[in-house]
């Protein structure tokens, strides 16, 4: 059947079922939320939660057994691209119940935050579905341009306001790039499905001129949008910049978008040539393990120096891109999701220590925490930990994963690059906990925050340690998903 | 053996810890003996271990196998020699006594302490009983931990420095470790530590996870030069910190060269064995005399462990070259044999000298050896004891400071004479500097006022020096259960590090 045969075929909607529930009901909520009063703000939040609920169902229930393609083989929805969507609806959930307090206390409780949120995770689960360059754009803009104004929407605050403009004018160079280089990659191949890109690149030499020009701007854009050193710059601006509960966003939901932009069109659009890739992957992961562990010491602000740190995670699960095997793109994707989850904890922290005109992020707030609460003491501590590569937490699998993928693809002098990075970024994870533990508080008050964030918060540390002490599940999860695939 | 003992024996000290942990510090006296209680009933469960063990055989003991992550073979795979079995008796027992010695001195939250300890116990036990490499890897990572914490918290001024630097210094070696162990999976598709005993490997590639395997162990150990972590966490850890550290920690470095080093690459170990002896006889006769010239009373102990560990590794690596001067093997398992006699007294020694220091420490508060003198007169008892682990420090025959470097130096004549002369030169230095220490604090005129003020030992303090004393007598005198346990485990690990892989 081809497609010129009738003008014009109805495509099928079931595999984007998710995706219409979501920008429907962002539009109900868009009008809903012009007739709630201040004081009833709570069902606009209500809303954005029961939408994130549906478009789950939606997901789950969709369950064909194999690939399948719609809306003229621009969209795709496949087992991996399900799982990635439950994820991002998960940690959007999390995120939007973590930010209550903090908006509610500093007068942002406004629609704007969750609209503008559910727009975004609409971007991430159009990324998560490409298949074709021009839905990976459309989703990666629906993204950025989301994020942009989520990081600007504290109006009054002038910090804010200047990290929403270095975001902007960057992403937007980033953006450009990226779209120049999806124009010469359609004049090399002749088409913008990735199918069809990837049966076009794999009859091409890997040193072709043509195919290396569009390569390097689509990575200048890939690595914008993760944060990897070079392209690093708006990062720590825009972690410490950005309120917090956005911070939040972009650091945790934001990442899977990130990730679905490099699986689908680094390994399945371009996987033929990984061989070109991978090497500027290799300078890009190696760069970021470096600079982002480094720097991270010197930083005095928390937010900042997550900042730093998620740099120096995306070199990690680089490392995992680049060696270009299954086992490594397996890696990259549980690291991911792994980081995702600590990543949410660890801002999570920072917002249950805010309080009304007090912002909990430089690291000296985190002073004798352990004598304020020894349950989030523990918390952080269980967060720190993991994320600094020690066992028996959740970071230590994801870690121990893509250097497995690396050892066994003989890149062992990376590995053994990226542990010793590693230490050098433990220091500044254990300074944390030498603050919370070691140094007596410089106040004593209690700590505030809701019971539903307390809760949630500490489900979310009882997550890593446990998928620390039982790893199997997810990581026979992404097994799975890798290995059936195509 | 149907009963899980080892399991129990990682479990239960994790689960009393989690409990004392709920306890909370208001219900002090409830969380103290919940943590008695908790350690002794792990001392309990191990013994069925020493007497219920197999002392015919070299293979594994109270065995427990079951998958843990079946996408990288990763298992729950426990099992205990003759060579960990020991290690595990030492690791509960002395946790008993760290317990009992930490019993009124903490004040500053109780509850996380005595959890940190249990759930160390726990752990510690974990390393010795693993017999997956990742499983392994996991409890040796998870261990630093509570130590980070127990130094940062409860330790001396300058404890952060010390901690952080413990923790590096630790980590740094470790992760090679891990790289190594990655490696060696996927070459031969487990982590099963039996299996990388059997998998042939070549010289470079041996020579690599050799290096690999001695930064970690090495610094563990520790090893010059990078022991200088050891005086700074030693001094400003609590007493309980320093005889864990001193009695336990530093044996799993030994004990890694035994379960990974000389099996997994016998023929680096060859080729390389005698840089680790340079490094273990530099650690004797050099750390000897920086001991000599120290003024802290933990500092120097802490350097006097140095040199007695250089004893340990020493012992472990003499097989090569007995074999390679006599053409035969006799006298290799001697060393090694004397090594872990070594590690099991030398951790009853040094974690009842620290808690000695401990005693003094919190009458006076310091540790400098220049405030004190003459404390026999006001604390005759105490000053017994002192002076008998001191002795026993310099290696005094009957007890077991002896036995261990007696044998080791036995072996290392048989290796190379000038190997048995440098090692012997400890015999002078350890007198020297315990004993002078021991002069200088105990003996002589009163000191000052404070030393005329001392109280003598409580039956607390008592117990605790005197149920070490007796066992540091016992092994002295009668080490033969000892050597019974380990004997075939020995000759099996002999047969397994002269064994080529190329």
């Amino acid at each position: 059947m081809t497609v010129g045969e009738s003008a014009f075929l109805i495509p099928e909607f079931a595999p984007a079922a998710a995706e219409i529930v979501v920008l429907c009901m962002a539009c109900v909520v868009l009008v809903v939320d012009l007739f709630v009063s201040d004081r009833h703000r709570w069902i606009t939040y209500g809303l954005c939660l029961l939408t994130l609920l549906m478009a789950a169902m939606a997901t789950a229930m969709y369950v064909p057994r194999e690939t399948v393609l719609t809306f003229s083989g621009t969209f795709v929805s496949d087992p991996l691209a399900r799982v990635l969507k439950l994820f991002t609806y998960s940690v959007t959930a999390v995120v939007f119940l973590y930010s209550k307090d903090y908006l509610r206390e500093r007068e942002l409780f406004r629609g704007e935050y969750y609209l503008l949120g559910l727009f975004a995770t609409l971007g991430i689960m159009v990324l998560i579905s490409a298949h074709s360059m021009l839905t990976v754009y459309l989703g990666l803009e629906l993204l950025s341009l989301s994020l942009y104004a989520m990081v600007a929407f504290s109006r009054d605050d002038p910090v804010a306001a200047e990290s929403a403009m270095k975001y902007f004018v960057l992403g937007a160079i980033a953006s450009g790039c990226f779209l120049f280089g999806t124009s010469i990659l359609y004049g090399v191949t002749g088409s913008l499905d990735l199918g069809q890109i990837s049966r076009a690149v794999a009859t091409l030499d890997g040193l072709n001129i043509h195919l290396l020009f569009a390569l390097s701007f689509i990575l200048v854009g890939v690595g914008f949008k993760f944060g990897a050193v070079p392209f690093h710059m708006w990062v720590p601006d825009v972690y410490q910049g950005a309120p917090t509960s956005v911070t939040l966003f972009i650091g945790s939901a934001a990442k899977i978008g990130s990730l679905a932009l490099l699986m689908r069109v680094l390994v399945e659009g371009l996987g033929g040539v990984q061989e070109s890739w991978g090497g500027m992957l290799l300078v890009l992961s190696i760069l970021s393990m470096g600079i982002g562990n480094v720097v991270a010491i010197a930083q005095t602000n928390l937010k900042r120096m997550l900042g730093y740190s998620t740099i120096s995670h995306v070199g990690f699960i680089l490392m995992g891109f680049l060696v270009g095997t299954r086992e490594g793109i397996e890696a990259a994707l549980y690291y991911t999701i792994a980081y995702v989850i600590m990543a949410a904890a660890a801002f999570g922290m920072i917002l249950l220590l805010s309080r009304r005109g007090f912002e909990a992020d430089e690291l000296e707030d985190f002073r004798g925490l352990n004598a304020r609460s020894r349950w989030f003491a523990g918390v952080m501590l269980v967060v720190m930990f993991s994320m600094a590569g020690v066992p028996p937490f959740l970071g230590f699998w994801a870690k121990l994963a893509v250097l497995g993928a690396a050892v066994d693809a003989g890149l062992t002098w990376l590995a053994v690059a990226g542990v010793i990075f590693s230490v050098i970024g433990a220091f500044y994870y254990l300074r944390v906990i030498k603050l919370m533990y070691f140094d007596e508080p410089s106040e004593t008050l209690k700590l505030g925050g809701g019971s539903d964030l307390k809760l949630v918060l500490s489900l979310n540390a009882a997550l890593i340690v446990l998928l620390g002490i039982f790893p199997e599940g997810l990581i026979s999860l992404f097994n799975q998903l890798v290995m059936s695939a195509p | 053996m149907d009963f899980p003992l080892l399991s129990t024996l990682i479990w239960l000290p994790i689960t009393g810890g989690i409990l004392v942990l709920l306890i909370g510090d208001r219900r002090s006296g409830l969380t103290r003996w919940t943590a008695l209680g908790v350690s002794v009933a792990t001392f309990v469960a191990s013994v069925p271990l020493f007497s219920e063990f197999d002392r015919t055989t070299a293979a594994m003991q109270f065995v427990e196998r079951a998958s843990w992550i079946e996408r990288y073979s990763v298992e729950y795979f426990l099992g205990v020699d003759g060579v960990s079995m020991p290690l595990i008796l030492l690791t509960t027992f002395v946790t008993v006594l760290v317990v009992v010695a930490g019993w009124e001195v903490i004040r500053q939250r109780p509850s996380q302490y005595f959890a940190a300890f249990l759930i160390m116990e726990g752990v510690m036990n974990g390393v010795f009983a693993s017999l997956d490499a990742m499983l392994f890897y996991v409890f040796w990572e998870a261990m630093l931990i509570p130590m980070f914490i127990i130094i940062g918290i409860w330790g001396g001024e300058r404890r952060i420095y010390a901690t952080l630097k413990f923790f590096l210094y630790t980590f740094l070696g470790s992760v090679l470790m891990l790289v190594a162990l990655i490696y060696l999976y996927m070459r031969s598709g487990s982590y099963s530590i039996a299996a990388f005993h059997d998998f042939p490997l070549g010289l470079r590639e041996q020579v690599l996870i050799f290096v690999a395997f001695l930064t970690a162990f090495a610094v563990k150990v520790p090893m010059w030069p990078v022991h200088t972590w050891l005086p700074d966490a030693h001094v400003e850890a609590p007493t309980g910190g320093s005889v864990i550290l001193a009695a336990i920690m530093l044996k799993m470095g030994g004990y890694g060269f035994l379960r990974f080093s000389l099996p997994i690459t016998p023929d680096a170990s060859m080729t390389l064995d005698w840089l680790v002896i340079g490094l273990s006889l530099i650690a004797v006769v050099y750390i000897g005399f920086v001991a000599l010239v120290q003024n802290d009373m933990k500092k120097l102990i802490a350097y006097s462990s140095i040199a007695h560990m250089g004893f340990v590794t020493l012992g472990f690596f003499l097989a090569y070259a007995i074999m390679r001067r006599t053409g035969s093997l006799t006298g290799a398992v001697m060393g090694i044999e004397g090594g872990m006699i070594q590690m099991v007294s030398h951790g009853l020694i040094s974690g009842a000298l620290f808690l000695c220091v401990g005693v003094l420490y919190d009458r006076m508060h310091s540790r400098k050896i220049s405030d004190y003198g003459g404390v026999a007169n006001t604390m005759p008892t105490f000053a017994a004891l002192l002076v008998f682990f001191a002795m026993a420090n310099a290696g005094l025959p009957g007890t077991s400071g002896f036995v261990g470097e007696f044998l080791v130096i036995l072996a290392s004549f048989r290796a190379q004479p000038w190997y048995a002369f440098l090692a012997a030169t400890t015999l002078i230095l350890g007198a020297a500097y315990t004993l002078w220490m021991v002069k200088r604090v105990v003996f002589g005129e009163v000191a000052n006022d404070n030393v005329a003020g001392l109280e003598d030992l409580t039956r607390r303090e008592a117990l605790v020096l005197g149920v070490l004393a007796v066992s540091v007598l016992l092994l002295g005198l009668w080490p033969a259960p000892l050597l019974e346990v380990m004997g075939p485990t020995i000759d099996h690990l002999v047969e397994l590090m002269t064994r080529s892989k190329l």
